[in-house]
């Protein structure tokens, strides 16, 4: 019965251990003490330990559930399915800030424990800032949101999980997420420790890239993850809203994509450190903003934020503090980091500075149609809604170019590059486009010249992409099995980035087969009659009811015929959920290829006929499949000898850093 | 190229793309916002017939009706002025007598909004009235609910 109390004292150890790994190891770097620096490493491990041990009671709770804690009974019910019981640890506030510390406790131990070749100093340095946000969001959990407070008097039943929430995409989509997100802690935290120190060299370069590589790669994931959720979720298929929850976690993935981009000039010519170092301290900041806007209550209205302003202000003055802080240090401290390696504009370089100006503005943009309407409401009370338009007619123009850009770069040598010959060798992936472009406008049949526009520039990053493999195992020249055996040579990160850009052109792909070719149906129907988009006829049988178990299932059943072909069935339902006198629709999908039948309910009217709405949606499954291959193109990369956390380095940077120990 | 010609054309490049970005959002900014209005501040605005704009509101008691092929009419009420909506298509689950909702079209000649997309408030943690009483009875009471009701852009009644 004690385990929530058990989890409270565990949640304030945690907080004991890292207040001491905030301050002992920074002044053990600063006195020179290995003993002192020494503390840094397990008090990180300890850390964590006393973080999941708290996380794990809360877990308990719910699934014992034990009503007598409020969090559990506000968010929980005793029918609910197990692993509802167990993702609804993080479906609400309190649990998901829990969940936010654990995954940042998880990266400091993980640092603790993998970073043994890091020099002390830096690993000292590191670890601290670390656990100075750990102390900052665990403080914030223990004052304005406990999740173990309780009931004097427990309630029988809790008052269940928002049905919407109810889902498998929320046992996935937020832990993603976050591991995305708070992972880019570590790469603040090694900025911070470089200018904390003064100094800065390739090798650091080289162990930020893979820690950046890690969070972008789940952060990527987490943004697809949710989409697709939304998508099947909300039952007006829509995959992206442009909406301020969504923008917050797209703001971080913009940044960490250009650090991505950036650590690779500094790794590889050891240029752009101070631009790295900024980006590293941005794209955490935007995490931190994100966290602000969704969990401070900001965003439901400015108005909710001034009449309870304990977690808000709480949140914004953890803000203040760390990207305040961390760019008055910068200020302070960047114009003491040397510069190196010149090179000419146009060369690899100039490509991936040019590939951070547009992403850094295109998140400006988007920075801006977020907060602007906050800021307005605020200041003159006036409210209004920054929508798909505004981003659409911002963020596109500024991504066109960039895709454009996008195959140049990997072609281009180092230092001075010729842009000529690289245009010569992208005439193959041009030439696609071209064709492309000419098929799609000729089956359209005029209208707009947008789409074929976009499907052929979609082929030309993706072809683009191939056109370093290609040339580099000579695939088309050589016989097939010395272009295997040539392929199998290249560095694992030329294959990162060939799939990473392929990946882009894939989910390009998706988006304007979408936006452009989706045909959605209306209709009421009555049981026996039909619905149909393109060569598909649905017809609706009837309906059934089911018991789940903590909901009651309206299914409606329809046969999905082909040309008069019978296909399959479909069986969207609305569920009702008692408890909370709530009800959802559970869409029905059907996937066909790479496109996908959408069909989902509305209400059922009086006279027995039931309200539908079926799309059918082109390539849409793409727009999802597009980042699992650029995930799969940071894994290879990842696992590029060269970057391998905690492999050997080579003699080299073993000697570039010796100064440091 | 010489050092200083090479740091111009980066220099000239990052502003290129930046005025770029800025143009972008301030023709964005003029064209593409729409304005976000309650009952009374349509009333009491004089909004023009044909403005787009959102509003946002309670769905009145009652108010709801529906016709032929998905039409469907109700009222949006902020405790003091309403307005009539119509609105053809399907209505998200959360919508409701009684609940947040918030509408996107503009007012015809009649005074009636056309809303041309539907949007049920949300939210994680909503909870039903007496529900949120009787905790506030057993002494243990966060100040949430009120917020997050607050949170439904009508619901603020004055």
């Amino acid at each position: 019965m004690m385990i929530a109390e058990f989890g409270h004292y565990a949640l304030v150890l945690a907080l004991a251990l890292a207040l001491v790994q905030a301050s002992v190891p920074m002044i053990g770097a600063r006195k020179d003490d290995p003993a002192l620096m020494a503390v840094a490493g397990p008090t990180a491990v300890g850390q964590f330990c006393f973080v999941a041990i708290a996380f794990a009671a809360l877990m308990t709770c719910y699934v014992r559930s034990d009503f007598s804690i409020v969090n559990v009974f506000e968010n929980s019910h005793s029918a609910k399915p197990l692993v509802y019981k167990l993702s609804g640890v993080w479906g609400n506030h309190e649990g998901s800030m829990l969940l936010w510390v654990l995954i940042l406790s998880v990266f400091g131990a993980l640092v603790a424990l993998f970073g043994g070749n890091l020099p002390a100093r830096l690993k000292a340095n590191v670890l601290a800032v670390q656990s100075s946000i750990a102390v900052a969001f665990i403080l914030f959990i223990l004052v304005t949101s406990n999740p173990f407070l309780r009931i004097v008097n427990a309630p029988l039943e809790g008052r269940d999980l928002n049905p919407i929430l109810q889902d498998p995409g929320l046992a996935i989509h937020p832990p993603l997420l976050y591991l995305g997100y708070v992972g880019l802690s570590i790469s603040f935290s090694f900025a911070i420790a470089a200018l904390i120190d003064g100094r800065i060299d390739a090798a650091w370069a080289r162990w930020v890239r893979p820690w950046t590589l890690l969070a972008w790669m789940f952060l990527t994931l987490g943004i697809a993850m949710g989409s697709y959720w939304a998508y099947y979720t909300l039952g007006w298929g829509g995959w992206w809203f442009w909406d301020p929850v969504e923008n917050a976690s797209f703001m971080p993935w913009l940044a960490a994509t250009a650090l991505l981009h950036s650590a690779l000039v500094m790794e590889k010519r050891d240029a752009l450190k101070v631009w790295t170092i900024l980006l590293a301290i941005l794209a955490f900041s935007l995490s931190l903003i994100g966290t602000f806007l969704v969990r401070s209550g900001v965003l439901t209205s400015v108005h909710a934020f001034a009449t309870d302003p304990t977690r808000g202000v709480f949140i914004l003055a953890i803000l203040v503090l760390f990207i305040g802080g961390s760019l008055a240090l910068f200020a302070l401290r960047a114009p003491l980091l040397k510069q190196g390696g010149l090179f000419a504009p146009l060369s690899r370089e100039g490509a991936l500075v040019l590939n951070n100006l547009f992403l850094v503005s295109a998140c400006a943009t988007v920075f801006i149609g977020t907060l602007y309407p906050l800021a307005l409401e605020a200041l003159t009370g006036e409210k209004i809604s920054v929508g798909a338009p505004f981003f659409n007619a911002t963020f596109a123009p500024l991504f066109i170019p960039l895709l454009i850009a996008v195959p140049f770069g990997p072609l281009l040598a180092w230092k001075r590059g010729d842009l000529l010959g690289v245009a010569q060798r992208l005439v193959g992936a041009a030439g696609i486009a071209v064709i492309t472009m000419a098929v799609v406008f000729a089956m359209e049949g005029g209208g707009p010249i947008l789409v074929p526009f976009a499907i052929g520039l979609a082929f030309y990053v993706m072809a683009g992409a191939l056109t370093d493999i290609v040339e580099r195992t000579g695939l088309l020249k050589v016989p097939f099995a010395t272009a295997f055996a040539r392929a199998r040579g290249l560095p694992r990160s030329a294959w990162g980035a060939a799939f990473a850009h392929f990946g882009l052109g894939i989910t390009l792909l998706g988006i304007i087969g979408e936006t452009q070719w989706s045909l959605e149906r209306i209709a009421e129907l009555k049981p026996g009659q039909t619905i149909s988009v393109r060569r598909y006829e649905l017809q609706f049988d009837g309906v059934t009811t089911r018991q789940g178990p903590n909901y009651r299932d309206l299914a409606a059943h329809f046969t999905v015929r082909r040309h008069g072909d019978f296909i399959g069935v479909m069986e969207p339902s609305k569920r009702s959920f008692p408890s909370r006198g709530t009800a959802t629709s559970q869409t029905a999908l059907m996937t066909r290829g790479v496109s996908q039948l959408y069909l989902s309910l509305g209400d059922p009217n009086a006279d027995g006929s039931l309200a539908v709405r079926l799309y059918y949606k082109p390539l849409v499954l793409l727009i999802w499949f597009g980042p699992v291959v650029m995930v799969v193109g940071g894994a290879l990369s990842l696992s590029d000898r060269r970057l391998r956390v905690g492999a050997p380095k080579g003699a080299r940077s073993k000697a570039a850093l010796s100064p440091a120990e | 190229m010489t050092r200083r010609q090479r740091r111009f054309s980066l220099i000239g490049a990052a502003l290129g793309v930046l005025a770029l970005a800025v143009a972008l959002v301030l023709s964005a900014l003029k064209d593409s916002i729409v304005f976000f209005n309650s009952p009374t501040e349509v009333v009491e605005k004089h909004v023009k017939p044909g403005t787009r704009m959102r509003i946002g509101g309670l769905v009145k008691e009652g108010s709801v009706s529906r016709g032929e092929g998905l039409a469907v009419r109700f009222e949006v009420t902020d405790g003091k002025r309403t307005v009539p909506v119509a609105y053809q298509g399907l209505l998200p689950d959360l919508f409701r007598e009684g609940q947040g909702v918030v509408a996107e079209g503009a007012l015809d000649s009649t005074g009636t909004f056309r809303a041309d997309s539907v949007l049920a408030k949300h939210d994680e943690t909503y909870m039903p009235k007496d529900v949120a009483d009787a905790l506030k009875k057993q002494g243990h009471w966060k100040d949430d609910y009120e917020k997050k009701l607050g949170a439904t852009p009508g619901g603020r009644t004055q």
